[in-house]
């Protein structure tokens, strides 16, 4: 396997998955703390139930993440040395307060997981809120990291020199905010999503029901309430990328010509070779009103990009259009959601309303991968945009091929445990969580 | 500029706690493999509730500490994950294998044969994990990384693989092993389980006297000047005699029955190791094939970036420390909590 597609297979691989234990790690908190919240404030032990049982899940999925994640702080030196030697000092403020925040997780979730009866029950409620919040912030500092890879600034690049550093400048480069509210927004409605669709399998096989309601109504009301937000931070990033990038959202979009009245393209096969897309849905004008505000200014096009310069088109489209496809879907979930909640509470018992959740169970996940790979190939030919092309920035070792299996190996074994000990989890529920109604089960 | 040296401060603290607090951690592992079949579900359960509200926090020491690395000292950073690769990976594989079997065993909903898969891989990656840990460390200093090598074997494996660096690994793995031993002494329910863990750490205490003869011998052969580094200097001298001394005092202090004072006898000890060989070569971190040194001071990254590391270290310190003393103040002070594993 060639060094180079070995080095960004594995990249892709370990942050495809860290992305997945990373998110859940930093949003089931919340459900956990607001499920906490609702036991103390009510007395109603289905509440602590809940809790308990999610905070297994955050045990897992936050060791997981705090693993795959300690391997990313390695990996990005060992595969791509050359663009740590000059970025660390420039990019790494937020990786240094990242430490911080999540050190500060850990402890947290020490005191939640065993506080149990040994403290103040206030006190060990607001452990979980911390394990939450630091979890965020976590988050929000490795994206404000990344997007600096995406609009370099705190720094002056004079023939080839890195000089006039300022890391806090870096740290808030112009694309951290709507990168990192895109990041956080989607967060919370994949895991909203993926929670919901599991407690919603369960209520439509008649399995602790009681419970399994309380659980699905705390984490959709999450997942609904981001994915209703969500379209507009996505405007934000994708006016943030026009600007910055004019490449990636030209790839974004399979927009090829430069011309007055650009159109907004839907799904379609990019041509690359011809230069056009076929079979694709074009409403003229909208995609100059998406970027400029008015429908007449064009919007750079891939003519305008020399083709070293372009990243993967097809890739990147596909990527883009089935992010967005599945976004749309989940916001019209949310709306179906909200209806529901407002005007026709007896949806909620249906089998066709919880069905629809249980069959969106993993868009959200899906989603935020294709969002990831439209930001990471999207960039490409870069690793620091219009700074330092990928290829400049691989490890001189021969042989990633083999590491990049290894480590395929190990994330698919790991996926294969997770998803078997979260299985173990849900079928053990009337034996070990839900104590109150322990004869609602099949078995 | 003085936020140059908080930042290696707080670098060396960072090793040092991740030595002393991931040591004891990888060592309960380490011991587990050491105990005998009928014992060893006590051991895991004694192990469990003493290391299992602080051991995510164990294991953050060592992405302070490479934090600190890749943004304050690139060059060093790259250098060790370029030519260091093989046991890097090695170790990272170690890392991700140890913290998910632990979680996974304490959390399957399941007890059933699953168990055995995850005490199998969590007594294995304990063992496996400081030892490329070690081996790094000793690569570091053993002179063997040769950014002028050109051939695959002189550049990415016998700048790791030399005597001098195995030892070091194994005599992290014995350190580890006794830090944890000293540890469970206290956690020890009654008098057989007390005396069991004394034997561990009388067996890892010998253990980590073989290997550090090992080291010294390496370094002997393989003409690294440990012995000068360790002995040239009064400092080093100092540190060693000290180290010698507390030791008397730790064994003479098990043997009264003491708890508390033990552990930090064993964690004084780390200190003097972890001073007495980083002392003399200081600031140079990384030693070359040939003759050349990456420093903490010379090759450190622009002056603001360090500036800032060194704030946010000093601010993130103040959050981290208080919280953490509190955590395992509060776990000592009523052990054996609820926790509601079965």
């Amino acid at each position: 396997m060639d060094n180079f597609l070995a080095a960004r297979s594995q990249m892709a691989l370990s942050l495809g998955f860290h992305i997945i234990f990373s998110c859940i790690g930093m949003v089931m908190p919340f459900f956990m703390a607001v499920s906490h919240y609702l036991w103390l404030k009510t007395n109603n032990p289905v509440y602590k139930n809940v809790t308990k049982a999610w905070s297994k899940g955050v045990a897992i999925f936050f060791a997981t993440g705090a693993v795959s994640g300690t391997v990313l702080s390695f990996e990005l030196g060992l595969l791509w040395p050359t663009f740590m030697k000059h970025a660390g000092p420039i990019f790494g403020m937020p990786f240094s307060l990242e430490g911080t925040a999540f050190f500060i997780e850990a402890i947290a979730l020490g005191f939640y997981l065993y506080g149990w009866n040994r403290f103040n029950k206030w006190f060990h409620w607001f452990t979980g809120v911390v394990v939450g919040i630091s979890g965020i912030a976590s988050g929000i500092l490795v994206v404000s990291a990344n997007s600096w890879m995406n609009s370099p600034t705190g720094f002056d690049f004079i023939n080839g020199k890195y000089t006039n550093i300022d890391p806090i400048k870096a740290m808030f480069n112009p694309a951290w905010f709507s990168q990192a509210l895109h990041m956080s927004i989607a967060a919370f409605a994949a895991t909203g999503f993926a929670v919901a669709g599991v407690h919603a399998l369960m209520i439509v096989r008649k399995m602790n029901i009681n419970f399994h309601k309380k659980a699905f109504r705390i984490a959709a009301v999450f997942g609904v309430v981001a994915s209703i937000l969500q379209p507009l931070s996505g405007d934000i990033s994708a006016k943030m990328v026009a600007k910055r990038q004019p490449a990636k959202l030209a790839a974004m979009e399979a927009h090829f010509k430069t011309e007055e009245y650009s159109p907004l393209i839907i799904g379609g096969i990019p041509d690359v070779k011809n230069k056009k897309v076929n079979y694709a849905l074009e409403l003229p004008g909208l995609l100059s009103f998406m970027v400029h505000d008015n429908f007449k200014t064009p919007v750079t096009g891939l003519d305008q990009i020399p083709e070293k310069d372009q990243p993967p088109i097809a890739v990147t489209h596909y990527s883009f259009q089935l992010m967005v496809a599945l976004g749309m879907l989940m916001m019209t979930i949310g709306v179906i959601y909200f209806i529901a909640l407002i005007k026709k509470r007896d949806w909620f018992n249906k089998h066709w309303f919880l069905r629809l959740f249980i069959a969106a169970t993993p868009i959200g996940f899906i989603a935020v991968e294709a969002g990831w790979t439209v930001t990471e190939v999207g960039r490409q030919p870069w690793i620091i945009q219009g700074i330092m092309r990928t290829k400049d920035a691989v490890t001189p070792m021969p042989g990633i091929g083999y590491s990049f299996y290894l480590f395929t190996a190990v994330y698919l074994t790991l996926s294969i445990v997770v998803i078997f000990l979260l299985y173990r989890q849900i079928r053990m529920v009337p034996q070990i969580y839900d104590t109150t109604n322990p004869m609602h089960t099949k078995n | 500029m003085l936020m140059l040296y908080v930042v290696i401060l707080f670098l060396w603290l960072a090793l040092l706690l991740y030595l002393v607090m991931g040591g004891a951690d990888f060592g309960a592992g380490i011991i587990e493999m050491f105990t005998s079949n009928a014992n060893k579900s006590r051991t895991r359960r004694i192990m469990y509730n003493a290391i299992g509200p602080i051991w995510e926090a164990n294991h953050m020491w060592l992405i302070i500490a490479i934090v600190i690395l890749f943004v304050g000292f690139p060059v060093i950073y790259t250098t060790m994950s370029t030519y260091l690769h093989i046991p890097l990976v090695i170790m990272l594989m170690g890392i991700i294998a140890r913290g998910t079997a632990l979680t996974f065993r304490n959390y399957d909903a399941v007890i059933d044969d699953m168990q055995k898969v995850y005490n199998k891989i969590f007594v294995y990656s304990s063992f496996i994990t400081p030892l490329f840990l070690g081996i790094i460390a000793g690569s570091a200093v053993s002179g063997r990384i040769d950014p002028q090598a050109d051939t695959f074997m002189a550049a990415y494996v016998y700048s790791w693989l030399n005597w001098f660096s195995v030892a070091i690994g194994f005599f992290t793995v014995a350190l580890c092993g006794f830090l944890a031993a000293i540890y469970l002494i206290g956690e020890a329910n009654d008098e057989a389980e007390r005396k069991s863990f004394i034997r561990k750490a009388r067996i890892m205490n010998i253990a980590a006297v073989v290997a550090g003869a090992a080291v010294f011998i390496a370094s002997i052969t393989e003409h690294i000047p440990l012995v000068q580094w360790v002995f040239g200097n009064v400092i080093g001298i100092t540190a060693v005699s000290a180290a010698s001394i507390s030791l008397v005092m730790l064994w003479y202090l098990i043997y009264r029955g003491k708890r508390y004072i033990i552990r930090v006898l064993a964690g004084f000890q780390v200190t003097m190791i972890l001073l007495t060989t980083t002392y003399k070569h200081y600031p140079n971190i990384v030693i070359l094939k040939n003759g050349g040194y990456l420093s903490l001071i010379g090759d450190r990254g622009a002056d603001k970036t360090i500036e800032a590391l060194g704030v946010a270290l000093l601010i993130g310190s103040l959050f981290i420390l208080p919280a953490l003393i509190y955590l395992v103040w509060s776990f000592q002070r009523k052990p054996n909590g609820s926790t509601n594993h079965h």
